[in-house]
């Protein structure tokens, strides 16, 4: 399998402006602490083509930065982004239109992602005119096309996003992200909003249009059972860190991270009645004060020493599973 | 058991310009104390408005036409509400989906807590301070005493959530309604907050009523399920019971549309179509549409209540028969 997009050693940090106070305090001698924070620390991660990678993790993990990172929408402050070997950056101004607009972003709201005054027909045509791909008499055409795609009957075109309901806004998002022909969609928690009913009814639309048009998935989600159902690999974050990733069956059969093995022992099912709830303790710390060594000790409940001093390294503990966790390399050498 | 909450035959109306929408739909269902109910259903089912009704929150353009809601043997429809008051807070209360949107943001939590005990219990100020310190302690806030001092936007989300879930306890209420309290949060605090849940309800007796459209939670978490639809109460009966052996051709459906009872990377079963606001309307039962056991009579006619066995019950003429399991 080829590699279509590759995030290497990327890095990204937010630094909020110095307040004047500390500017004027400044001048007197005092040092300026930066308020910077590290939304994603080193991380890397390979998609093939035509794979669904699932990235799970709390709010505040990450997986939002490295989704729009992803797509271009942010340059990270570190590392490279190659799109089908390329560097992303070394691009010239063509092939870096080109390569951006392989990758599509399907958003977690679809009311707010599409403007309230336009009409479907200009939301789904507006891109793919605009980036030469048809021609102005064809829009019409191409629109009802996208539309039939998605499921969606192409009469309703001249309607207004508000006009439909939640589902099917989802599918109107999902036609506007597919008119710019995309080898990728990059869905950020794009069926979390959605009742059970329909939930199924995009995600047998997201796996029909796989087979189909023969996409890759970057699936950014919180809920594990979806991730499951969809995903052949799973990459797992942690406070902006990667902290493993392994293909579907291993992260659902044999976790190696104590955060993962968490993280799964928490999720709800149908066919647990009667459960005593507890989860992991405590709270994701904040990021703009992350915990000394390991982001996960303080959580942890195999903590040792070491977890508190270093970092741990990213080993590979198998083919195509990876895991940052000291217990590795001190039970495991 | 002498129940703590009876509903019988609620039925709320939403009076529009020129209509009037049926969101409650004849609702009946008692609860004993510490019983927990998981009150299921898509957006717009009405399980929400239940929800509020229970609460005595039914403002115009809604009211509740007819039915009765009894909490402790009183009667709460009706009544003014001056006489509300007396209850809310006290003998039921609720928690919403957004704490930020209950939470006062420019009050310190010392002087929300406090004034929620005050409203109903006689005491001086100190020992409601005490109080109040405590029932952050119980919902596993730490460092309880210096959080009294913070605003609702210093605390994340999760510890917004624990304090609304503290207040709603102040009172040891009788009932507890839940409106999707977790839905969110992340999977990790979900986990603690029902745990949390979990253990005061069972400590204090109150019976909770769990409103979500997540069928995963309430199977960890509930005794009993009911499952509305348009306004309806289609199905309802003990956890083990509605999801083990569905009755109505909809809890089948949203049972096999979850991702955990498909094998991985097939389709998903699914619910063809969507519920629309004038569902109920129609002559019929109101899935019938979108139904795949649908027949003539269907259409024409809205089934009653029926027994499965004393604690099952569905509303549906052509209910699902499986494995030696039928009606």
């Amino acid at each position: 399998m080829n590699t279509f997009l590759t995030l290497e050693r990327v890095s990204k940090s937010f630094v909020s402006p110095t307040p004047i106070v500390d500017r004027f305090a400044s001048w007197a001698g005092r040092p300026i602490v930066s308020r910077a924070v590290q939304a994603l620390n080193d991380v890397s991660l390979n998609i093939g083509e035509g794979e669904v990678v699932g990235l799970v993790g709390e709010s505040g993990c990450g997986k939002s930065t490295l989704a729009r990172i992803a797509t271009g929408l942010m340059s990270p402050t570190e590392g490279k982004i190659l799109v089908q070997g390329q560097d992303r950056n070394a691009m010239g101004v063509e092939a870096r239109k080109k390569a951006q607009i392989s990758i599509q972003m399907i958003f977690q709201d679809p009311l707010s992602s599409l403007n309230p005054r336009m009409r479907v027909i200009d939301l789904i045509g507006e891109a793919p005119l605009k980036h030469k791909l048809i021609e102005s008499q064809q829009k019409q055409e191409y629109v009802a096309e996208m539309l039939n795609l998605v499921g969606l009957d192409p009469t309703f075109m001249r309607r207004f996003a508000h006009e439909f309901s939640g589902g099917q806004r989802a599918r109107i998002g999902i036609a506007r992200a597919l008119a710019v022909r995309p080898k990728m969609l990059i869905c950020d928690e794009a069926v979390a909003a959605l009742d059970i009913s329909i939930q199924a009814q995009i995600l047998n639309l997201f796996m029909k249009l796989r087979e189909d048009l023969k996409l890759t998935y970057l699936f950014v989600s919180h809920d594990l059972s979806v991730v499951k159902h969809i995903a052949d690999r799973v990459a797992v974050m942690y406070l902006g860190r990667m902290v493993e990733i392994a293909p579907n069956q291993t992260i659902f059969g044999s976790a190696n991270h104590p955060y993962t093995q968490g993280l799964l022992s928490e999720v709800p099912n149908i066919d647990a009645r009667h459960k005593k709830f507890g989860g992991i303790k405590g709270e994701i710390p904040s990021p703009l004060n992350p915990p000394s060594g390991c982001h996960f000790h303080t959580r942890c409940t195999k903590v040792q020493s070491d977890c508190t001093l270093h970092q741990p390294a990213f080993k590979q503990l198998s083919e195509h599973h990876y895991s940052a966790c000291h217990l590795n390399t001190l039970l495991r050498p | 058991m002498q129940p703590v909450l009876e509903v019988r035959d609620l039925t709320v109306d939403f009076n529009t310009r020129t209509d009037s929408i049926r969101a409650v739909d004849g609702v009946s269902f008692s609860l004993s104390p510490g019983q927990i109910l998981g009150l299921v259903g898509e957006s717009g089912s009405g399980k929400s408005v239940t929800g509020l009704a229970i609460m005595g929150l039914i403002d115009p353009p809604g009211r509740i036409v007819h039915g009765s809601i009894k909490i402790l043997g009183q009667e709460l429809v009706g009544r003014n509400d001056r006489e509300l008051t007396r209850w809310r807070g006290k003998d039921v209360a609720m928690i919403f989906q957004d704490p930020m949107n209950t939470l006062h943001p420019l009050l310190r939590l010392d002087t929300q807590i406090i004034e929620a005990i005050l409203a109903h219990s006689k005491m001086s100020r100190r020992q409601a301070y005490h109080l109040a310190v405590d029932a952050l302690k119980k919902v596993g806030i730490p460092a309880a005493e210096e959080r009294m001092h913070a605003y609702p936007h210093q605390l994340s989300g999760g510890m917004r959530q624990r304090v609304a879930i503290a207040i709603a306890l102040l009172h040891r209420p009788a009932v507890l309604v839940a409106d999707e309290p977790t839905t969110a949060l992340d999977v990790t605090l979900q986990s603690q907050i029902l745990g949390e849940i979990q253990e005061l309800c069972s400590e204090l007796g109150t019976a909770l009523i769990w409103v979500t459209h997540d069928l995963a939670v309430v199977a960890g978490l509930a005794d009993s399920i009911a499952v509305m639809y348009a306004g309806r109460l289609v199905e309802q009966g003990l956890v083990d019971q509605v999801l083990d052996h569905p009755l109505h051709p909809y809890t089948a459906g949203l049972l096999a549309s979850s991702p955990s009872r498909n094998p991985r990377g097939q389709p998903l079963a699914q619910i063809p179509g969507m519920t629309s606001a004038t569902a109920n309307k129609q002559l019929g039962c109101a899935f019938s549409p979108r139904c795949i056991a649908s027949t003539d009579i269907c259409k024409t006619n809205k089934p009653d209540k029926r027994l499965a066995s004393s604690q099952h019950s569905y509303r549906c003429f052509n209910p699902v028969v499986q494995n030696g399991y039928s009606a």
